[in-house]
């Protein structure tokens, strides 16, 4: 019944010269939230700090995913990094602007948009 | 509520098991689609029961580990009603929006009900040492 139930969650990342795009793939709950924050942790470590987060393939999110990805921007503010959300549902993109996310992360339709961003 | 509302209620019970909500979302998108409400809309009932769902997962502490459904089904509406037998809260705790800050584990329950309240047109909950209900509503 679980195994039936419990979505999968998975990342692919694209590492570009000075940015790196994170394309999630399902739920973003608690596991894919810390999912994510592990991505950019490591990406951190190799000295990116902007990245692109495409949400085409996550168009269910919940508040707790939500918050974690508030405290990965916080950390991202605080070394002068940024984050660029694409292909996000009206709805989450209401619920970003709710919990405050719009004031330190832009949101774009598409992923190209975000890197000509990034590149300008 | 009258008999013809009655006949047009779907009532789904449901354990307490990781992603459930999923499955949940699933139904009320099934029911918003046969009520025709524009997909936008069917995402925004979607989140909000999500939010509902762990909530009481979360807090309701229900000994049976069972959350209760209800989806109404009226002409240009759907309501749907989501209840626990667990030990309840201060709903008053949860209307104070400077106490309901962002992020802290204690406080997701404060996130999510101010989600659910900007998704849905109409939402009420009533909550004591028996239980919580969460009534919420959402317009075509």
């Amino acid at each position: 019944m679980e195994k039936e139930v419990a979505e999968t969650f998975d990342v692919k990342v694209i590492r570009k010269e000075n940015y790196a795009i994170i394309r999630t793939e399902g739920y973003v709950n608690n596991l894919g939230g810390e999912k994510i924050s592990e991505e950019v942790d490591r990406l951190i470590s190799e000295r990116i700090s902007k990245f692109i987060l495409n949400f085409e393939k996550s168009n269910i999110v919940n508040s707790i995913g939500i918050s974690i990805l508030i405290e990965v921007i916080e950390k991202l503010v605080d070394i002068g990094g940024k984050i660029y959300f694409c292909n996000l549902t009206k709805t989450i993109s209401k619920t970003f602007f709710i919990m405050g996310l719009t004031q330190y992360a832009e949101i774009f339709a598409t992923e190209e948009e975000a890197e000509k961003s990034i590149v300008v | 509520m009258n008999l013809k509302h009655q006949e047009n209620e779907i009532e789904l019970v449901v354990p307490l098991l990781p992603d459930i909500e999923l499955m949940a979302t699933r139904t009320v998108s099934a029911i918003a689609e046969y009520m025709s409400f524009e997909t936008d809309k069917i995402e925004d009932l979607k989140l909000a029961l999500i939010e509902a769902c762990i909530n009481a997962f979360e807090h309701s502490k229900a000994k049976d580990n069972k959350l209760y459904l209800k989806f109404i089904m009226q002409e240009n509406r759907l309501t749907v009603i989501i209840k626990d037998n667990g030990l309840g809260f201060d709903s008053g705790y949860l209307e104070n929006s400077e106490i309901v800050r962002k992020k802290r584990p204690e406080n997701k329950r404060g996130w999510g009900l101010m989600l659910i309240k900007n998704l849905m047109d109409e939402v009420h909950i009533e909550s004591n040492s028996g239980g919580t209900t969460l009534i919420m509503t959402k317009i075509k």
